[in-house]
């Protein structure tokens, strides 16, 4: 079945069966290789990608479904090659990750919350990787690294786009 | 695992939907597929043909009309949880859905999805049943709908035909000015399925007394149960009322028993949520002046 895909702002074709998620689609058609692969059943979190810029799970989604959304991946984050988001930088700086299974999935988790507030309480960021499960960093570095990159966006200079669309939460 | 292979659908009306269901025994809907996805993938399911009901413009929309607000199938429980009718007119629904899975599950999940699994433990049936919500249906034959206590009949079963999908959910909507919200669960992690859940609305006049009260436990037994506390109707809801209904209420329930909770345990802690619940839902309209809101 044919299926015409908007991954991180490319238009991209795939002709795929329909019981191919879009987690496989995205690992073995198009070689996206940082959205991973855990439970496979909706359970960890590992291949959150954002759909239309909400965080789903594209384990739980067939790619023949997901026609017609904007779909970003962990590689739709970075400005340029070689180049960190402030998000992925915070998670670096504060080692909110260590063996990096689930990091992918963290990073677009609190990319969508940090899309909506830039002053997450603790309860929010907890809440908003709640569905992700980590094995090695006990989330305590991980909910310092969302934090991090919250206080690096407010006081950033350089208006985001998005900012300009949506509230902005002002610094307490 | 990776689910059996099936053929995939997506037809452009309810008609064509509810057509394709009723000719082919092997098809199944799917909707957010939160929880049919899973269930593909370890096999659970291997229906020939999913028809995707998720982009149906009719199974879309939440409206509000003669004392009822009315959620179409289609609705993501993201979308619920944020939709200010909802919160208005149908505060429990907007209580609980917080504690349905997880924010990405969340964005793809739905309402009529949750109704029609019709999970035992989930939030959202446990409030069609406290409320007594009615499920519209489409059916071959045109709309049709059935009370809630008929159309949940077991765990993951319903009162659903062959050709038949859950159209929306009409909840009701009291027409008090000062309502409460109560809710408690217990599960292994937050927003995973609860092992017991007690939802509660109360509605109290000017001076605290109450008005109308409903209490509804969920996961106890094998499907959502509502809990006759009418007694309560007139009094200023005391601990030592609301102890006592609880207590008359849940004397017969019929508790389940399985590897996460036995049903003594399920019992036990149906009356002690269901009493928080109340004295929570009590509390929550007291702190509620009753200006504005209806
Ligand atoms: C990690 C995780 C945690 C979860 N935690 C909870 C929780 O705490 N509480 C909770 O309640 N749920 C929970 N869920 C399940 C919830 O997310 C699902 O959204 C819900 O149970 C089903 O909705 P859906 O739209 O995804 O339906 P689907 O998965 O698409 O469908 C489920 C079933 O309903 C049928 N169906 C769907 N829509 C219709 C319709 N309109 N008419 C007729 N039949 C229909 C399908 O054929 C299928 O049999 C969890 C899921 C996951 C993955
Ligand atoms: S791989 Fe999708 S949730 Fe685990
Ligand atoms: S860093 Fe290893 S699972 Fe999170």
């Amino acid at each position: 079945m044919k299926v015409d895909l908007r991954i991180n702002g490319v238009n991209r074709v795939a002709d795929v069966e329909p019981r191919k998620t879009l987690l496989d689609v995205l690992r073995e058609n198009f070689l996206l290789n940082g959205t991973h692969a855990g439970c496979e059943h909706g359970v960890c979190g590992a291949c959150t990608v954002l759909v239309d810029g909400e965080p789903v799970r594209s384990c739980l989604m067939f790619a023949v479904q997901a026609d017609g959304y904007e779909i970003t991946t962990i590689e739709g984050l970075a400005p340029a090659p070689g180049e960190l988001s402030v998000i992925q930088d915070a998670f670096c700086e504060t080692h909110g990750l260590q063996c990096g299974y689930c990091t992918p999935g963290m990073i677009l988790a609190a990319h969508a919350l940090l899309q909506n507030t830039l002053a997450p309480t603790r309860e929010d960021i907890a809440e908003a990787i709640s569905g992700n499960i980590c094995r090695c960093t006990g989330y305590g570095q991980i909910i310092e690294a969302v934090q991090f990159a919250a206080d690096r966006l407010r006081v950033a200079n350089t208006p985001r786009p998005i900012l300009t669309e949506k509230p902005v939460v002002e610094a307490k | 695992m990776k689910p059996a292979p099936f053929d995939y659908v997506r037809p452009d009306t309810l008609a064509e939907a509810c057509a394709l269901l009723a000719g082919d025994e092997d098809a199944r809907v799917i909707a957010g597929g939160q929880t049919l996805v899973p269930m593909l993938a370890m096999r659970l399911a291997r229906p020939a043909k999913l028809i995707d009901i998720l982009r149906l413009p009719e199974l879309a929309g939440i409206r509000e009309e003669n004392g009822a607000v009315v959620v179409g199938a289609a609705t993501r429980q993201a979308q619920a949880e944020r939709d200010p009718v909802i919160r208005a007119s149908v505060p429990m629904l907007a209580r609980v859905l917080p504690w349905v899975g997880h924010p990405p599950t969340r964005n793809r999940g739905t309402v009529g999805g949750s109704i029609a699994n019709a999970d035992p433990s989930a939030e959202i049936p446990l409030v069609a049943v406290t409320l007594g919500a009615e499920i519209l249906l489409a059916t071959p034959d045109g709309p049709a709908s059935m009370p809630s206590d008929d159309f949940f009949v077991g765990p993951m079963l319903t009162a659903i035909g062959q050709g038949e999908c859950v159209r929306a959910i009409r909840f009701p909507v009291w027409p008090h000015k000062r309502i409460g919200t109560g809710f408690f669960e217990i599960s292994a992690r937050k927003s995973d399925f609860a092992f017991v859940a007690a939802a509660a609305q109360v509605a109290l006049d000017e001076e605290g007394r109450c008005l109308d009260v409903a209490l509804g436990v969920g996961g106890v037994g094998d499907r959502p149960l509502r809990l006759d506390v009418s007694s309560l109707s007139g009094t200023r809801l005391d601990a030592a009322s609301i102890r006592e209904a609880v207590n008359a209420a849940s004397g017969e329930l019929d508790a389940m028993s399985d590897l996460h909770a036995s049903a003594a345990y399920r019992r036990r802690v149906a009356v002690t949520l269901g009493i928080r619940a109340l004295e929570a839902a009590r509390d929550n309209a007291a702190a509620n002046p009753g200006k504005g809101a209806r």
